[in-house]
């Protein structure tokens, strides 16, 4: 399953260098979006706790606008019956998810950057800081794979992406949300410990129950 | 692959619904090796929906597909590694040449690469392996999706209009893999031409399955 699954990420990586369907027009959203919020800020100074919600919002969009391409594209150009003539469902859904949470990760690294740079954010506790934002990456590509495979058989699949993933990623916002703030008030891995513990539950939860029923949605 | 291979490929009862109305019911047929069979019927007779039901790639609304190798029932995940399809629905990846399509292919599959070209030069398009399947005719990618059906080297290969856009040459190589394939494991074909039905020794005819008693 592993070497299936490394291949087909392997061959979405490549597809993904040559035709950048996904990654433009997510540097461009990403670029557009913090400046819209810069500008509309001006000098205002926002508490931490904004700009903890301000960081995880821009990461939703972000993810919500690039990872859906994963499926949708194979869909769209009828490409779907290649993986399903040379793979079985779940090595598909591990390449996927695979491809999904690394685009997911430097999607995420860049808005960070970007974000710590232009909102003169001070993180008073850096390692409990990563560690939100690579667990909570985790959560969020795992959920957005199994909707994009979902959605990636309907006619209206731009708006049901945001639609149906955000209910679904709200306990995993929350605790995002609670744990950067308090990273960014100086606590320490203790004091996160209880939303590391909601982060890690809730992305097994999702991983498990995506491979239980993905075989089902693609092949229906 | 191994010609002593014993394949059963046993459907039962199948029937596909769509929108409240039936496209097809009570098929049911066996096929063993060595085994070819036609579907015809006219057009909306759900010939293509059989054949993408028995590559697994689209599911019955009741019945059953069942395929054993040498006696032993392969769970319905694991049909792809003994199935070879050519479809009007099947795409490869516009973006990669003919030879990256079938390399990426034999790497999600395990094969080695070296069955590469001994398949391209086969069907005719190792000189323009290189070219981006984008700029490839309508006939070359036909040709493309031959060669991505057999480059596992199937026990069962499944034929939907396999003909379509191909020349002269091109129909004479299908009727060579029709031949090869039906004298080692199981062949179907999807069709409403008479030359390609008869490439099979057996017809199964989908205007007959549609009603009760009128089949």
């Amino acid at each position: 399953m592993w070497k299936q699954a490394l291949a087909i990420c392997k061959k979405d990586f490549r597809s993904e260098i040559r035709t950048r369907y996904s990654i433009n027009g997510l540097i461009m959203f990403i670029i557009v979006t913090i400046s819209i919020i810069k500008f509309s800020l001006g000098e205002e100074k926002l508490s931490n706790e904004l700009h903890a919600g301000l960081l995880w919002i821009i990461i939703f969009f972000s993810n919500s606008s690039g990872l859906s391409r994963v499926f949708v594209a194979e869909e769209d150009r009828g490409t779907s019956f290649v993986l399903k003539l040379t793979a079985s469902p779940k090595s598909v859904f591990l390449g996927k998810l695979i491809f999904n949470t690394t685009l997911s990760f430097v999607i995420n690294l860049f808005v960070v950057l970007l974000f710590l740079v232009t909102m003169d954010v001070k993180i008073a506790s850096f390692g409990p800081f990563m560690l939100i934002i690579v667990l909570g990456n985790f959560g969020l590509s795992s959920v957005m794979t199994i909707i994009a495979a979902l959605i990636s058989k309907s006619n209206s699949k731009g708006s049901l992406y945001p639609v149906l993933s955000f209910p679904l990623l709200l306990p995993l916002l929350l605790s995002t949300i609670n744990g950067t703030w308090l990273s960014f008030e100086g606590s320490g891995i203790t004091e996160l410990l209880s939303e590391v513990q909601i982060i890690v539950s809730y992305t097994i939860v999702i991983i498990t129950a995506s491979f239980l029923l993905f075989d089902i949605i693609w092949n229906e | 692959m191994l010609s002593n291979t014993e394949v059963k490929l046993e459907v039962t009862s199948l029937k596909k619904i769509f929108d409240r109305k039936i496209i097809f019911k009570d098929v049911d047929f066996t096929l063993n090796t060595l085994d070819s069979l036609a579907i015809t019927g006219k057009n909306g007779s759900g010939k293509s929906t059989l054949i993408k039901i028995l590559a697994n790639v689209f599911t019955q609304t009741t019945g059953q597909v069942s395929l054993s190798i040498n006696g032993k029932k392969i769970e319905k995940q694991y049909f792809y590694k003994y199935i070879g399809f050519v479809s009007p629905y099947l795409n490869l990846y516009d973006e990669f040449s003919g030879y990256e399509n079938l390399k990426i292919i034999a790497g999600i599959r395990g094969l080695p690469d070296n069955n590469i070209e001994p398949v391209l030069k086969r069907i005719g398009l190792w000189e323009r392996r290189n070219d981006m399947l984008k700029i490839y005719s309508s006939g070359m990618k036909q040709r493309l999706k031959i060669a991505f059906s057999i480059i596992h080297e199937p026990q069962i290969l499944l034929f939907d209009e396999p003909t379509s856009n191909l020349d002269a040459e091109g129909v004479q190589l299908v009727d060579s893999i029709a031949e090869e394939y039906k004298n080692r494991c199981i062949l179907i074909i999807a069709t409403n031409d008479e030359h390609e039905r008869s490439l099979c020794a057996k017809e199964i005819n989908l205007n007959n399955y549609k009603k009760d008693g009128t089949k």
